[in-house]
């Protein structure tokens, strides 16, 4: 089989395989989410945490408890890889450094997953799996509660209550993430992905040499960091690891679950505010960017110029062999549109233009289609400002789901829309001001350099994750740096969705008539993806142009 | 409103005048932006600039330019700083020009409100502007009214030109719905007893001319949520470019800070941060060009979200009065004599309907006016709330000879109590007639001692012309149409479904109108409703735009936030749509400033990088001549963009009653795809010129 139908064949079942799953999952997450009744082991975790779970929440006190939840599992993150070398389990590893335990705590807890250390030889068990694993259930959870609470903003009415945080955090872990994890965990077993608890088997190689093979629980986490869009690999080299990934099928399985859910959720959205066609319009706009952004990255890596490359197979520098270049462009495009960041294939190897593409992907502020529940309310403030526009000219006081667009909602999209690339920029922008921290950088000077950075700070204030490669970013600066927009990137947009989803749960529902604006139609959809583009493009492209595209051009 | 619980008399509504059938367009006079000049250039203050985010960023930009270029002159950077303080005068000439306009009209306002001496009732003279609430003062022909008030005394005929620009004159009288007058307005005839309602500063005339000057112009809901989104692109921008600068100088190609200032410039939103003011204030004076006043721009806005239109029927849906349709014989009697008894009951019926029944039976039946020697020996009997009847006693030789018209209820008793007995048919032309959404009035006559039904006249209710179409347009727009009428709901029916509205409320009181509008709002929706009464007032309160008549009463004024110097009710559907056409303006304008920033990345990128990495050299799709020549191209044309839509942002967008989709259809194509385009090929222009300027090219 040829390469192009190879990809061709892959992009058909990855899109058949999620059609498959987007109603029955869907509709199982809308009813887990809004359901009456308690499982005896969430009743359990209520009283022990002490929350009444009938206790609806302001959103004031729905994001302090979120906060709240937030900077305690910062600070526990933290205290165990500073402490590990005194836990069981450690593997013989030594304590993490103050600089690095902060961006790793700060890079987990906020779904982001940015790893500036190397998995196998930095944590050790105990620390991946009560810590970063712990966390890449929970802070994914914390993704599906904002989106829930926004949600139901736009489905109450005349309320000042949102939810309770805790009952929804609960409900994401034990209903959605865990069993969904579990049967993926078994099946990446099955398809020979390493799941043990040994401290690494010394082997002597061919030559005589010896070499330590570290094993460790890495199906179970690898079903995770997927599912949850979590994107931390349990080895450095992530789903490029033959560990993490043997095959084909499991890095077909790997694209597949990192987009269930964000895709799946398009579902949940339609069902819970009682319009199904609006999660497929959403689902669309989605779509759109991503397909788009695969057969445009793909026909890079493919078509790249000059004789010599293509007779050497340049293009397949930084890609798996096992994999080819169609699955690596599909599985960059999904992990960055996802805020996934695992990797199957090194980002800085693609074409010039190619790398600007993921980063402009990661730019579109993780929409197409978004982290777990991060993607829904990210895409859902876009859509308030697509609404905006074109209620004005439509010539009416702009109104999305029933609930009216007025200054107050405008002023948090706005603020949330100028977070991320302000972010990114002001970040990056310091990153290249001084010699010291230009000098992290693998290609300083070239315009790839540039890439490095800005692909650095574009994936930490995403939460995406994923690294560029070639950027040593394992220094105080970019530690701290990093963590605090990973922070920023994640927790002030929370504050601001929240902010929204009190204020429209105050609103009284205004109903549809001819003179709304259809929010299903294609003539929408296009307009959402064209704001989407068009507000991350402008955003970027001067610095775009001085990194990928002064590259690629 | 006056609710209407017997045919007979009609209600003294406001004369219907044909409004223009579409939003009229405010034309723009060329000079005056040359008048305006010094007006913009005084709104160069930045304490006046901070109120506009957008602008006070260029002026900013502007000084920082003049500043370094002062330092290290160059022609192109003299020409760019140029340029940028062109950009902030023309958006203050934009708003100038509308300002300008608003105090034109004031100034003729203000020459209605030259100082009058009030007498008042006891005799003595104060000053006008000494006025208190409560003074009763008075005036007679050849006067000023000295302020606005309410008429408790006496009946005259008042000029209210100076407001109203009609110089027909208007009868204002005590009691009932015309009852207020406005200070500055001229009594013609007559002598009437003012009391004064409104304090000296406050009257409608100078509350109207604050507005049309645009003094007491706050910024509008949905005016401050379009600036705070302007203001956030503008954040946004300001770092693209201020962070551009470190790149820059990894790049080796570090840049002139007017050049930043001038990509800076070219992103934010100008065009609309420039016309933004514009639009609202040209929005108000349009709907002070269809005569109406609105006492704030926020109603103005709601105007353009109405969901559901209170119509009240008489004057706005139907012509104000019904006619004699028809002439309808029962019991074997003929037509003619039918008509000779309608005709002799109607002549000293000077209500609108007893002149149309003389005009029917004149033109039906050749009936003329009576000798004076016929009408001699005839005694009228006026029409009473209690006979519910009018009619006419003749006294002629043969005996007397009595006729009755009125409400079919009370002549058939009438009937009844004079010996006769009327017979089944008489019911059933009745309700035929009612059911058909037409009054039947039933004429009867004694003669010899017995009464007897001779026949019904069927009057109709006119339905205006071209009413039909507009509510379909409504609905077209979403908008859901409510007819309130005293009527029965038999005739209530027949008149909607002819008009076609979408609901009627009959036999409606104004607790009922209160209740239909509070039931709509719980619902979410937002209803417009007219009024003139002074049991409008709750509703008109109510309502979240609601339009007084001029002629109505001065609680109804107070009461509504809307006031119809025509005292025409069909206006209502002009205002939704100066409402909607003023969002329109808005949000077209501002696609079209945001589409227009990719233009201006494809001039000016390369024009700043193409030095360094020539593969940024392929996207100067455009070709321009030069760096400087792009750059200077790109500034030019935000400036005189800017220019160039001075007169859609007064006039506003074409707006056509349509459905949202296809109205987001037609402007994205027009305001989105056009903005793409335009400026890529107006900037290719302008570099066609500017390469020529030697230095430049």
């Amino acid at each position: 089989m040829s390469d192009t139908s190879a990809g061709l064949l892959q992009a058909g079942a990855l899109i058949a395989a999620l059609a498959l799953c987007y109603r029955p999952l869907g509709g199982y997450m809308a009813r887990a989410l809004s359901s009456e009744h308690d499982l005896r082991v969430e009743r359990v975790v209520y009283r022990l945490v002490g929350v009444d779970r009938k206790a609806d929440q302001r959103w004031t006190v729905y994001a302090v408890s979120l906060l709240g939840f937030s900077l305690a599992s910062v600070v526990l993150l933290y205290v165990l890889q500073r402490v590990q070398s005194g836990l069981p389990l450690s593997v013989g590893l030594a304590g993490v450094d103050p600089a690095l335990a902060f961006n790793t705590a700060a890079s987990f807890a906020t779904n982001t997953n940015w790893q500036d250390y190397s998995g196998e030889a930095t944590m050790g068990h105990l620390t991946q799996m009560a810590g970063l694993a712990v966390q890449n259930f929970v802070s994914a959870a914390v993704g599906i509660a904002v989106a829930v609470a926004l949600l139901r903003g736009f489905t109450r009415s005349s309320t000042d209550r949102v939810g309770n945080f805790w009952v929804d955090l609960t409900r994401s872990v034990v209903r959605i993430l865990l069993p969904l994890s579990i049967v993926a965990a078994v099946a990446l077993i099955l398809m020979g992905v390493v799941q043990n608890l040994s401290s690494g088997t010394d082997v002597t190689t061919l030559v005589g040499g010896h070499q330590t093979i570290p094993g460790g629980p890495a199906a179970s986490q690898e079903a995770i960091k997927e599912l949850g869009t979590n994107g931390g690999g349990f080895y450095n080299a992530n789903s490029a690891h033959p560990f993490e990934s043997p095959n084909p099928l499991s890095n077909f399985f790997e694209n597949f679950l990192l987009l269930l859910i964000p895709v799946a959720f398009t579902r949940t959205f339609g069902i819970l505010v009682g319009d199904k066609r609006q999660g497929y319009a959403v689902l669309a706009a989605m779509g759109v960017i991503w397909a788009s952004l695969v057969v445009a990255v793909t026909a890079l890596e493919v078509n790249l110029d000059g004789s010599a490359l293509q007779a050497a197979g340049a293009a397949m520098e930084g890609k798996e062999t096992r994999f080819g270049e169609w699955a690596s462009a599909m599985f960059a495009v999904s992990t960055t549109g996802t805020s996934t960041g695992a990797v199957d294939s090194f980002h800085s190897s693609f074409s010039g233009v190619g790398g600007g593409l993921l980063i402009f992907n990661m730019g579109l502020g993780e929409v197409a289609p978004g982290g777990v529940g991060s993607g829904l309310y990210g895409i859902l403030m876009l859509a308030i400002l697509a609404v905006f526009v074109a209620g004005l000219m439509v010539g009416r006081t702009p109104e999305y789901l029933g609930k009216k667009i007025t200054s107050r909602e405008m002023k948090l999209v706005s603020l949330n829309v100028l977070t991320m690339p302000v972010v990114v920029l002001v970040g990056t922008a310091i990153a290249m001001s001084f010699t010291s921290t230009r000098a992290s950088m693998l290609s300083g000077g070239t315009p790839h350099g540039l890439s490095e950075v800005l692909y650095a700070f574009t994936s930490a204030t995403n939460n995406n994750g994923s690294a560029f490669a070639g950027l040593s970013a394992n220094t105080t600066f970019y530690n701290v740096a990093l963590g605090l927009c990973m922070l920023i990137g994640r927790f002030v947009p929370i504050v601001l969705v929240l902010a929204l989803a009190g204020s429209l749960a105050r609103q009284q529902s205004v109903p549809r008539t001819g003179g709304t604006l259809a929010t299903h139609t294609p003539l929408f959809v296009g307009l959402l993806v064209g704001v989407t583009v068009i507000v991350a493009g402008l955003t970027f492209f001067p610095v775009l142009s001085l990194g990928p595209l002064a590259e690629g051009l | 409103m006056t609710i209407q619980t017997h045919p007979e008399p009609s209600s003294p509504g406001p004369t219907p005048t044909e409004a223009p059938n579409r939003v009229a367009a405010g034309l723009l006079d060329p000079t005056m932006l040359l008048t305006s000049l010094p007006d913009a250039a005084r709104k160069l203050d930045p304490r006046v600039m901070f109120h506009n985010p957008v602008m006070f960023v260029v002026e900013i930009g502007a000084v920082l330019s003049t500043v370094t270029v002062l330092t290290g002159p160059s022609a192109f950077a003299w020409i760019v700083v140029i340029w940028l303080w062109l950009t902030v005068l023309f958006a203050n000439l934009a708003e100038a020009v509308a300002e300008g306009r608003g105090k034109a009209q004031a100034a003729t306002l203000r020459r209605a409100k030259t100082e009058t001496v009030a007498h008042l009732l006891d005799g003595t003279e104060v000053p006008a502007p000494q006025l208190k609430v409560g003074d009763r003062v008075v005036v007679v022909a050849g006067q000023v009214i000295p302020g606005d008030g309410d008429v408790v005394e006496g009946v005259a005929s008042v000029d209210e030109s100076a407001i109203t620009g009609e110089s027909a004159p208007v009868i204002r009288e005590s009691g009932g719905d015309r009852s207020s007058v406005t200070g500055g307005t001229k009594v013609l005839s007559d002598r009437i007893v003012v009391e004064i309602t409104a304090k000296p500063g406050e009257s409608f005339i100078d509350r109207m001319i604050a507005l049309v000057e645009g003094a007491s112009r706050q910024k509008t809901p949905n005016e401050i949520a379009l600036n705070i989104l302007l203001a956030s692109l503008t954040i946004v921008f300001l770092a693209a470019t201020a962070t551009l600068q470190p790149f820059a100088v990894y790049a080796g190609a570090e840049q002139a800070v007017v050049v930043l200032v001038a990509l800076l410039v070219c992103l934010i939103p100008t065009t609309i941060g420039a016309l933004l003011s514009a639009i609202g204030i040209a929005g108000m004076d349009r709907l002070v060009q269809h005569n109406v006043l609105a006492m704030s721009g926020r109603a103005v806005e709601a105007a353009g979200d109405v969901d559901t239109l209170l119509l009240d029927k008489t004057g706005t849906i139907t012509l104000g009065n019904r006619q004699a349709h028809e002439l309808i014989p029962v019991g074997g009697g003929t037509a003619e004599s039918l008509a000779d008894a309608a005709q002799l009951s109607s002549l000293a019926d000077e209500t609108p309907e007893g002149r149309s029944i003389v005009v029917l039976t004149k033109r039906g039946y050749g009936l003329r006016e009576r000798s004076d020697g016929e009408l001699s020996r005839m005694s009228f009997v006026p029409f009473t709330a209690e006979t519910r009847m009018s009619g006419v006693d003749l006294h002629d030789q043969g005996g007397d000879r009595q006729i009755r018209k009125g409400a079919a209820s009370a002549v058939m008793k009438w009937v009844r109590d004079n010996g006769g007995h009327p017979t089944g048919e008489v019911g059933q032309t009745v309700d035929a007639i009612a059911a058909s959404g037409g009054t039947p009035l039933v004429v009867a006559e004694r003669a010899g001692g017995r009464a007897r039904a001779l026949g019904v006249i069927h009057l109709k209710d006119v339905v205006k012309s071209g009413m039909r179409e507009r509510f379909d347009e409504m609905r077209r727009m979403g908008i859901r149409t409510v007819m309130i009428t005293g009527d029965n709901p038999l005739t209530a029916r027949a008149i909607a479904e002819e008009a076609g509205v979408d609901d009627f409320l009959a036999e409606a009181t104004p607790e009922d109108k209160m209740a239909l509008i509070r039931k709509e709002q719980e619902g979410g929706r937002l209803v417009a409703m007219t009024g003139d009464g002074t049991n409008d007032a709750p509703a008109l309160a109510q309502a979240d735009v609601g339009v007084a008549m001029n002629s109505g009463t001065s609680s109804a004024k107070e009461a509504g936030n809307m006031v119809d110097l025509d005292s025409n009710p069909t206006k209502l559907i002009e205002i939704v749509e100066i409402g909607k056409q003023l969002l329109i303006t808005r949000g077209a304008l501002t696609t079209f400033s945001i589409a227009n920033d990719v233009a201006k990345y494809f001039a000016i990128i390369p024009a700043m990088f193409g030095g360094v990495y020539a593969g940024l050299d392929k996207l100067n799709v455009m070709r321009l001549d030069s760096p400087e020549s792009a750059i200077l191209s790109a500034v030019i044309f935000n400036a005189l963009i800017i220019l160039a839509l001075v007169p859609l942002a007064l006039r506003g967008v074409r707006y056509r009653p349509s459905s949202a989709s296809e109205m987001l259809g037609r402007n994205l194509a027009i305001y989105g795809l056009g903005g793409i385009v335009a400026p890529f090929v107006g900037i290719k222009i302008l570099d066609l010129l500017v390469s020529q300027i030697p230095g430049i090219g």
